[in-house]
């Protein structure tokens, strides 16, 4: 396991840096650069003043000593500065952080306590009118954008209670709060949840034909027992898996959906940083991004060798 | 060896039928779903090729006379704020939306299928960097990959195609090295090998077409992914650029202003978007119960 884990953390180190280099070519590849936005909305006329921009922000160097500069600071915790808005990256990023944590998790909350249960049902009642119904159901989620649904809840609020769920960061009470979130997760959370249904269903399908539930059913334990003590738990292990790379990629939708509700989390920062071409916060937030996901899936992993004890690593 | 032999996998399914025609009346009756969902990607595709003839207005010429117009006999759906008729927007829109999913599936699908050919028939080596490459590519979310892709590339139909094919690449990869790793242990492969064949006329004379149908399954499946990616990127303004009318750049225009206003010009095109990512779901689905065996009970 010792083994495993080394290795296993060195691959996390490999995958990070490689995603470091991509991310940091790719800007650079982007046509124009901050320089060019500054200058044409500073109203310079004189090449020299972008010259000047373009050595003050270290634009002028080369990309590999550009490059060693922003993986040095970043391994000192100098995350650098944003050119957008002239202030600490850290200082941009950190308050961004919880509002996008919260809304992940309560988006990755609601997938999981509406999809699996719904996806349980779905597998138990196989084949009638209800799974049908609820396999459609599954199947609009996963077809729906995130920013539309995200569009006709706002739609919704606005046509019967008056008014659109404004961000705040000083929310008035509790249910304000709860609602001021709950509503930007559901939107994002519905695909989610969707998609737990189904590896939920088909999951517990897998599970429903083992022999070992055929013996159970023969030695007369009811429905119940035999979907809910013994189908159920070992249809949960791949959900597991499922449920924390939900987590990690549910960024993708936040982006949008963070972007329809104005929320000012980091999700939407990376759509402004991009637009802006500010490479220090781009570059930051897509690691941060890498470095939430590949732990995740880390977790997960060794979460599921916890569950599961046919699982064992480095044996 | 036989290719993806459509007779055999129809047969395995239970099909006891005769004839192109016989094979569909099967698929229909089986899969009752998917042919709804053929249905709908039909209509897509016929939608996009027959635009012109489909529509009565320019999806681009504006009329101020008309601006915001509620859906009427003259208007089925509405105009947006500068007049433009939504209704032929939306058709149009199609072309955009066909022409990016398979543009994209095409130039991804090539890709990965290399890949993924070249890295489970050679393994070693080659094998270990190119998984870590497309580990690395799979570690951020599709969109966050293809957000940085279409900023790099910049604005543009065609880069919108790069930008939402190359996150796809690890996808069609992994598959198809998982099939050629199978695969390459077949009888018929070591026959090949006995009688002398060189490893490339084995790898895409034998090998590559049994990947077909995995391929055909994951393709369709990620049809609609392709689809939501793009309206995605275009609702962020980074996919497709005005003039082209697309479905995700209307939402965009509409977003924030217009929803108490003019709620058509919400609906209708989202309502496009996800008809047809529900047609192509449909499709996948059952094209997946088709031909993987392990589905057939």
């Amino acid at each position: 396991m010792g083994a495993y884990l080394v290795r296993r953390f060195g691959l996390m180190v490999l995958t990070l840096f490689g995603i470091s280099v991509l991310i940091f070519v790719l800007l650079r590849l982007t046509p124009g650069n901050i320089a060019d936005i500054l200058f044409d909305a500073g109203g310079y006329v004189d090449p020299a003043d972008k010259l000047k921009i373009e050595h003050d922000l270290g634009l002028d160097k080369s990309i590999p000593l550009q490059y060693i500069d922003w993986i040095g600071g970043l391994l000192h915790g100098d995350l650098g500065y944003s050119y957008q808005t002239e202030k600490p990256a850290l200082e941009e990023i950190l308050p961004r952080i919880p509002i996008t944590a919260r809304l992940a998790a309560i988006a990755l909350t609601f997938s999981v306590l509406i999809g699996v249960p719904l996806g349980v049902i779905s597998a138990v009642k196989q084949n009638t009118v209800l799974d049908y119904f609820l396999r459609v159901i599954s199947l609009s989620g996963l077809s729906m954008p995130a920013f539309w649904l995200g569009l006709l809840i706002l739609m919704g609020s606005v046509a019967y209670f008056g008014t659109i769920p404004i961000y705040s960061d000083q929310p008035t009470g509790f249910w304000n709060a709860i609602l001021m979130y709950s509503v930007p997760a559901a939107a994002v959370g519905f695909r989610s949840s969707a998609l737990m249904m189904r590896l939920t269903r088909s999951s517990m399908l897998e599970v429903l034909r083992q022999d070992y539930i055929r013996t159970a059913r023969s030695k007369g334990a009811s429905e119940g027992t035999i979907n809910y003590y013994h189908a159920l738990r070992n249809a949960l292990l791949p959900v597991i898996t499922v449920i924390g790379i939900e987590a990690a990629f549910l960024l993708g939708g936040l982006i949008v959906t963070e972007t329809v509700f104005n929320i000012p989390g980091v999700a939407r920062f990376l759509v402004e940083a991009i637009r802006w071409r500010d490479y220090p916060m781009v570059q930051n937030l897509v690691m941060f991004i890498a470095i939430v996901v590949v732990t995740i899936n880390f977790a997960i992993d060794m979460l599921y060798a916890a569950v599961d004890p046919r699982i064992k690593y480095g044996a | 060896m036989s290719t993806l032999d459509f007779n055999a996998e129809l047969a395995a399914a239970g099909a006891n039928v005769r004839g192109r025609w016989g094979a569909v009346r099967f698929f229909i009756r089986r899969f009752p779903l998917g042919a709804i969902g053929g249905v709908i990607m039909a209509v897509f595709v016929l939608a996009a090729i027959f635009a012109p003839f489909l529509t009565v207005y320019d999806p681009l010429s504006t009329n101020a006379a008309a601006s915001l117009a509620r859906p009427s006999a003259a208007h089925w759906l509405g105009c947006d704020f500068m007049g433009r008729d939504v209704y032929s927007r939306i058709v149009y829109g199609a072309r955009i939306s066909l022409a990016v999913s398979v543009g994209s599936m095409l130039l991804g699908s090539s890709i990965g299928v290399t890949l993924g050919l070249l890295s489970g028939y050679l393994l070693g080596w080659f094998d270990l960097i190119v998984q870590r490459f497309l580990e690395m590519m799979q570690s951020l979310p599709l969109l966050v990959m293809a957000i940085i892709m279409a900023a790099a590339l910049g604005p543009s139909l065609h880069n919108t195609i790069i930008a939402i094919a190359i996150p796809l690449v690890p996808y069609v990869a992994r598959v198809i090295r998982a099939n050629t790793l199978s695969l390459r242990e077949q009888p018929f492969v070591e026959a090949a090998k006995a009688i002398g064949m060189s490893e490339r006329r084995i790898a895409l004379r034998h090998v590559l077409p049994n990947t077909l149908a995995p391929l055909i399954v994951l393709a369709t499946a990620q049809l609609g992914s392709t689809i939501l990616t793009e309206s995605s990127l275009s609702f962020l303004g980074l996919g497709v650029p005005e003039p082209h009318p697309s479905w995700g750049r209307m939402l965009s225009e509409s977003a924030a202003e217009y929803v108490r206003t003019a709620p058509w010009l919400v609906i209708f095109p989202g309502l496009a978007i996800s008809f047809v990512v529900f047609g192509t779901n449909l499709l996948g689905d059952a094209l997946r119960d088709l031909l993987d065996p392990r589905q057939r009970s």
